[in-house]
C-alpha cells in the first residue's frame, strides 16, 4: 500500500522535475521554432529567484489579500445563488420552464464579454471584478446542483412520503444529501472557473491581485515575474479546488466510502 | 407485551378493497393493470397475493400504501379510505430505499424524526428495533456496506418502528440468494408471531406464499385480476420441514396448475408500482 503511494508521488514528481528540465533547456539555448521562441522566456532559476523576492515584498500579502477576497465573495455568492436557484429549478418544473429561457441565453457568455458592461454597471471596479468571479462560478454550481436534484432516485422519494416525510424534511433529509456529490463537484468546477475569470478581470480593471500583477510585470517587462504571477494563479485554483474537494469528502463520508 | 396492547394491536389493520381497478401509463399506452379487485384482510392476518408476472399484484400493494389512486372503486384500511402515502403502512421492496447517506441507524430513525421524537430516544428505539431483526452491532453502517439481506433488515426495521397498521411487502426477497431467503423468511415469521401485524406479500414463489400464508390471493394476468382465494391450513409456528408434507405438495400442484392456466401471451410492460 505505501509502496505504491510511493511509487504514484515519484511519478507524479519526476513528472514536473522534467517539465522543469524541458524549460530550462529550451530557454537556456535561447530555442526558436518558427512559430514559438524561447528567446524572452526566463529562465527557471531567475524565476525562482523573483518568486523568493516577490515573496519578502510588502506589496506580497496585498496583491494575494485582494485576490483571495474577490474570489471569496464571487464564489461564496455564486454558491449560495447557484445551489439555491438549482434546489428550486430542480424541484419545480414550472420555474425550470420559467427561467430555462434567460439561463440558456446568459450560459455562454463567457466572463471576459461581461468586463466592459460590469465596469459600466458597477459603482466601484472592485465590485465589478467580484462580478466577473461570480459569473465565472455561476453556472457550474447551477448546472450540477440542478442535475443532482432531477437525478435523486425517485424510489427514495417515494419511500420518505411513506415514512412520513414532511415538505421541509424531503428537501433536507433526501433531496439535498441525495444532490450533494453533484453540488460538490459543481463548486470544485466553480472554483477553477471563478480563479480564471477573476484573472482576467484584474488583468483589465485591477491596482491589486495576482492577475494585475502578471499583468503589470509584463508592462513593465519583468518577464521572470510574469511566470511568478502564472505558478501563484495555478497554486491557488489548485489549492482551493483540493480543499473543496477534501470538504465534500468529509462531508458527504457514505459517498465516497461507497465508491472505494 | 401486556394484554391491552395486544387487544388493542389485533383490532386494526384490517384491509378492505371493493371492486378495485387501476388503470397505469399516460395517454395511449395507458392499460388497466388491476380490473375489479375485491378482497377483505382481517386484522392480524397474514396473505400472499401470488401471480405471475404482470398480473397487477405489486400494482395492487402500491395503491394500498397510496402511492397510486385506483380508477374506480374503494380501497380501506381500518374502514378509512387510502389517499396518500403514511407510515401507518409500511411498504417494503424487493430493492431496499434506504437512504444511503444515512447509517443504519438514522434509517430506522427516519420516520421518528418526521415525528418529532426526540435524538436520544430515537437513537434508543431506532437500536432497539435493529436488534430485533438481528442486527445488532450494524447500527453506524451505511447500506453500502451491508449484504443484501442486511440491507432488507434495516428496511423492515425502518418499517416497523413506526408501529404501523400493516406491513405491504413487495417481493421482499426476491432479491436475495435461497440460504438468505429462507433465513430472512424465518425472521418474518418470528417477528409476525410477535407483533401480529397485518401482513400483505407480494410474491411469484409458491413455496414463499405456503410457507408464509394464512391465506393465498391468487392473481392471473390479462387483464390482472383476482382469481381464487386458498386458505392454508398449516399449524404455526411452522417449519421449514412442512415444505415436504403431503399436503403442502397438494396445495402447491393446485397453485401450479392456476398459475399455469394462465396463457403466457405478450406481456404487459412492466410500470413502476409507486405510480412513477
Amino acid at each position: 500500500m505505501t509502496r505504491f503511494h510511493l511509487g504514484r508521488w515519484l511519478r507524479r514528481a519526476g513528472s514536473l522535475a522534467i517539465c522543469l528540465i524541458l524549460w530550462q533547456i529550451a530557454s537556456s539555448l535561447r530555442l526558436n521554432l518558427g512559430i514559438v521562441t524561447f528567446e524572452n522566456v526566463p529562465l527557471p532559476v531567475d524565476v525562482v529567484s523573483a518568486a523568493l523576492e516577490f515573496l519578502r515584498s510588502p506589496k506580497f500579502f496585498a496583491h494575494i489579500s485582494s485576490s483571495l477576497e474577490r474570489v471569496l465573495a464571487g464564489f461564496g455568492i455564486a454558491a449560495v445563488i447557484g445551489i439555491g436557484l438549482g434546489l428550486v429549478i430542480g424541484r419545480s418544473r414550472w420555474l425550470g420552464d420559467f427561467l430555462q429561457a434567460p439561463l440558456e441565453l446568459l450560459r455562454p457568455i463567457p466572463a471576459v464579454a461581461w468586463i466592459p458592461l460590469a465596469v459600466l454597471m458597477f459603482s466601484s471596479s472592485e465590485l465589478s471584478m467580484i462580478f466577473i468571479t461570480f459569473t465565472g462560478a455561476l453556472f457550474p454550481i447551477l448546472l450540477n446542483t440542478v442535475h443532482g436534484v432531477e437525478s435523486v432516485d425517485p424510489r427514495l422519494i417515494a419511500s420518505a412520503r411513506s415514512l412520513g416525510s414532511t415538505r421541509t424534511a424531503m428537501l433536507l433529509e433526501v433531496i439535498i444529501p441525495g444532490a450533494a456529490p453533484n453540488i460538490v463537484t459543481g463548486l470544485v468546477i466553480g472554483m477553477g472557473t471563478s480563479w480564471f475569470c477573476l484573472v482576467t478581470a484584474e488583468m483589465i480593471a485591477g491596482q491589486f491581485g495576482i492577475g494585475y500583477y502578471t499583468w503589470e510585470s509584463y508592462t513593465l517587462q519583468n518577464y521572470p515575474e510574469i511566470i511568478v504571477g502564472m505558478i501563484l494563479i495555478g497554486l491557488f485554483g489548485m489549492g482551493s479546488s483540493a480543499l473543496l474537494r477534501a470538504a465534500g469528502a468529509a462531508l458527504l463520508p457514505w459517498h465516497t466510502k461507497d465508491s472505494k | 407485551m401486556t394484554t391491552h396492547q395486544r387487544s388493542f394491536r389485533a383490532a386494526t389493520g384490517r384491509i378492505e378493497a371493493n371492486h378495485v381497478s387501476i388503470r397505469l401509463g399516460r395517454g395511449s399506452s395507458a392499460f388497466e393493470a388491476v380490473t375489479d379487485a375485491s378482497f377483505e384482510v382481517s386484522p392480524g392476518e397474514f396473505v400472499c397475493l401470488l401471480g405471475p408476472s404482470g398480473c397487477g399484484k405489486s400494482t395492487l400493494l402500491g395503491a394500498l400504501a397510496g402511492h397510486i389512486k385506483p380508477a374506480a372503486g374503494v380501497l380501506s384500511v381500518d374502514g378509512q379510505p387510502v389517499k396518500d402515502p403514511h407510515p401507518e403502512r409500511g411498504i417494503v421492496f424487493q430493492h431496499h430505499t434506504l437512504f444511503p447517506w444515512k447509517n443504519a441507524r438514522d434509517n430506522v430513525a427516519f420516520g421518528l424524526k418526521m415525528r418529532g421524537v426526540k435524538r436520544r430516544q430515537r437513537r434508543l428505539e431506532a437500536e432497539k428495533m435493529l436488534d430485533l431483526v438481528g442486527l445488532n452491532g450494524f447500527a453506524g453502517r451505511y447500506p453500502g456496506q451491508l449484504s443484501g439481506g442486511m440491507q432488507q433488515r434495516v428496511e423492515i426495521a425502518r418499517v416497523l418502528v413506526n408501529q404501523p397498521r400493516l406491513l405491504l411487502m413487495d417481493e421482499p426477497f426476491g432479491a436475495l440468494d435461497a440460504l438468505t431467503r429462507l433465513r430472512m423468511q424465518e425472521l418474518l415469521l418470528d417477528i409476525w408471531e410477535q407483533f401480529r401485524k397485518t401482513i400483505l406479500f407480494v410474491t411469484h414463489d409458491i413455496d414463499e406464499a405456503l410457507l408464509l400464508a394464512d391465506r393465498i390471493i391468487v392473481m392471473q394476468a390479462q387483464p390482472g385480476r383476482i382469481h381464487e382465494e386458498i386458505s392454508v391450513p398449516f399449524e404455526r409456528p411452522r417449519m421449514t420441514g412442512i415444505i415436504a408434507s403431503g399436503e403442502f405438495m397438494r396445495l402447491k400442484q393446485h397453485c401450479l396448475h392456476l398459475l399455469h392456466r394462465d396463457r403466457p401471451g405478450d406481456t404487459l410492460p412492466r410500470l413502476s408500482p409507486l405510480g412513477l
